[in-house]
């Protein structure tokens, strides 16, 4: 089975990455997430309900619909400032990319661990600009919001393709599509990454990768 | 036989947890597509699908009632759409279309496909697809500013979509397809790109297009029209179609610098005799509008103001007031009010006219009454607290202007037209503040008339005064000594 891959660009500006950020994920995971399954006997089993709620940014004109779960709201909180200070910090022009990748558990036998099937990735990169002016910023706020809402359509129609999902799991199995940790919402089983990459145009990630492999190689 | 049974239960353990800022066209959206997903009863009825879909979507009563009255039972069909379109009021009444939602229906039928796992998913994703793409069209950015100056409103039909009142240029957006065994569902939203028109239209006096949009359609399966709904839910209680406010065409619309009192009425000058019914009012201050002097010859002690020398630029205005109280009617009564007339208003200036007074400068005439006798100073009215205080200046200018109302040929009356401002068609602010402002009105205890007058009573009461005085004699010393 293939990982269906997905890409967006945007450029923003330093304070916008963060809500930029939440809004495309908090997009896909709406899509991605269903309410807690409630299994009974005969191997029946009844969906909770989720509740949605708008988020308006602060630093775009732009407004998103989330889920309405503090928990799954703050995992990504956390991943996505993780992304920004390390964009901040990094002495890079500014690039970088998170990735948001759903995967399938597979049980393997001892003593191998379980293998991590991804079934979709979304990879968003991001190019952080510098403005001068107030005028600039305003003109971007602006821009940056039609740019996301642009985003979002890209998104709904990627998820209504209707392309590969994961079975529904019977309740052994639960935990090998969907991650049942968070109390009021069940997203299929998802990881968050991200890259910087520096100025020489190549990330770090894969500069280290390529030491390794050379090292090997030798 | 099925092993799975999808059941969804609403609220009982996820928080749902709504959108505080109440959007109201993407509420109704969702709600009435929702509406009609629901309903749409597959071949297996062990399926039929119940619930919303998982998602906790806030139903508004007034949307489901129109969307039933909407599906009427039936389905989407071929060439039978429904639509929702969303659309924009001014409050003068113009109105645009903004956006059309339209589910339809084809007949590609998917025989194969499992209802209530595939099907039933992939209608809950389309419902958190429209959720999503909601707040990306521009109309909900609109929504968000609605008020004063303009509502969004709703409406609900069936048949074939019309896209024409959208405007050059519209956008489509497809929001998601779900293949059944019936067949295949598509939802999709036309929206308007050009939203340029309102700005322009603003100031226009063009007459409200809401027929035009009643009538769009050429077979409605509805004899009656469908009347459009507001969007507005966030204060409780509005009722259908009335929720949005509506500013005035013109009277009351006029701001003041100096007063609040309510709009002077209008009242066609009648030689004939009779006077209208005047409402006891108080006085009007300046008014920003075009505007006229009021004149009056009455016979009794009606209170009166003369007018100032009047263009058709620079104007005051005073009312008039307890014409009414005498109840004679005044056979030489030309009172005539102001019509209070909103800015921008592209009424002809002589609307109110002095129909009556055919020489310029009329109030410069001789008159037949004694000014004094009229003058308020001296015989203060019975009625309005509150005079404005332009009447005492207009007396005040009345009075010596009159004075000198007998020589006013040898006065060449020039226009007083203040510097940076114009006379054609913004009010003379400038001026009439200026004027105003030049010649404020006299102190009633510095006028000699009143002084006069008080100066009897005075004298007459003096000798009680020094009397009461005198009983007081040890309190002002105990005074003085605490001064000291």
């Amino acid at each position: 089975m293939n990982c269906r891959a997905e890409v967006l660009e945007i450029s923003v500006e330093g304070r916008q990455v963060e809500e930029a950020m939440l809004a495309v994920l908090h997009t896909i995971l709406l899509h991605r997430s269903t309410g807690k399954f409630h299994y009974k006997k005969e191997g029946t089993y009844s969906i909770g309900t989720v509740g949605t709620q708008d988020v308006d940014c602060d630093f775009i004109d732009f407004t998103y619909a989330r889920v309405s779960s503090e928990e799954l709201d703050r995992a990504l909180r956390k991943a996505v400032g993780e992304f920004k200070d390390a964009l901040r910090y990094s002495g890079s022009d500014g690039i970088g990319q998170i990735s948001l990748e759903f995967y399938q558990k597979k049980k393997s036998r001892w003593p191998f661990s379980d293998e991590c099937i991804p079934w979709e990735v979304w990879t968003i990169k991001v190019n952080v600009v510098n403005l001068a002016n107030e005028q600039e910023r305003q003109i971007c706020r602006e821009k940056v919001g039609e740019k996301l809402c642009e985003k979002i359509i890209n998104i709904v129609e990627v998820m209504n393709r209707h392309e590969y999902l994961p079975k529904m799991p019977t309740q052994s199995e639960v935990d090998n599509v969907f991650d049942t940790g968070l109390k009021d919402v069940q997203p299929y089983l998802y990881k968050i990454s991200y890259q910087i990459t520096d100025s020489l145009g190549s990330s770090v990630t894969t500069t280290m990768r390529r030491l390794i492999k050379d090292t090997l190689a030798l | 036989m099925f092993t799975k049974c999808y059941r969804g239960f609403s609220g009982s353990m996820e928080p749902a947890a709504w959108s505080s800022w109440g959007l109201p066209s993407a509420k109704q959206i969702k709600a009435s597509i929702s509406i009609t997903l629901r309903r749409f009863k597959l071949q297996d009825s062990f399926y039929e699908i119940k619930r919303e879909f998982n998602l906790a979507i806030k139903d508004i009563p007034e949307v489901t009632h129109e969307a039933k009255k909407a599906l009427a039972g039936q389905l989407p069909a071929v060439g039978r759409s429904m639509c929702v379109e969303i659309s924009l009021k001014t409050s003068e009444g113009d109105s645009m279309e903004l956006e059309i939602w339209c589910l339809e229906m084809n007949e590609k039928c998917d025989k194969e496909i499992k209802v209530s796992y595939t099907v039933y998913n992939r209608l809950s994703l389309l419902l958190k697809s429209l959720l999503a793409i909601t707040r990306v069209t521009p109309a909900y950015r609109l929504s968000r500013k609605q008020g004063h100056e303009y509502v969004i409103l709703y409406r609900i039909y069936f048949g074939e979509v019309q896209l024409s009142g959208l405007g050059e240029g519209f956008q489509t957006v497809r929001v998601g397809t779900v293949g059944t065994p019936l067949g295949t569902i598509t939802l999709s939203c036309a929206y308007r790109i050009n939203l340029a028109f309102i700005s322009t239209r603003q100031f226009e006096r063009t007459p409200p297009i809401m027929g035009i949009i009643i009538d769009h359609f050429v077979d409605r399966p509805y004899p009656s029209s469908s009347p459009m709904h507001p969007c507005n839910y966030r204060t409780s209680g509005e009722e259908n179609g009335a929720a949005y406010p509506s500013v005035e065409d013109s009277q009351e619309v006029c701001t003041t610098s100096f007063s609040t009192s309510p709009p002077s009425q209008l009242i066609v000058p009648g030689k004939e005799g009779g006077v209208p019914p005047v409402p006891s009012q108080p006085a009007h201050g300046t008014q920003a509008d075009h505007e006229r002097m009021v004149m009056c010859t009455p016979l009794d002690g009606a209170l009166y103001s003369a007018a100032t020398p009047s263009s058709s630029e620079d104007t005051e205005t005073v009312s008039n007031s307890s014409e009414g109280k005498s109840g004679s009617p005044h056979n030489l009564l030309e009172t005539i009010f102001v019509r209070k007339v909103g800015a921008f208003v592209n009424k002809p200036i002589n609307q109110v006219t002095m129909a009556s007074l055919d020489i310029p400068f009329a109030m410069f005439a001789p008159k037949n009454v004694e000014l004094e006798d009229n003058d308020p100073m001296v015989n203060p009215p019975d009625s309005p607290d509150v005079e404005s205080p332009l009447q005492g200046s207009l007396h005040s200018e009345g009075s010596s202007g009159s004075s000198t109302g007998n020589t006013h040929d040898d006065f060449v009356m020039v226009d007083f037209k203040p510097a940076f401002s114009k006379d054609d068609i913004l009010p003379m602010d400038l001026g009439t503040f200026y004027r105003e402002f030049q010649n404020p009105p006299q102190l009633s205890s510095l006028s000699i008339d009143i002084g006069a007058q008080s100066m009897a009573e005075d004298l007459d009461s003096l000798p009680e005064k020094l009397a009461v005085h005198e009983k007081n004699v040890k309190e002002f010393d105990a005074f003085v000594e605490t001064l000291q």
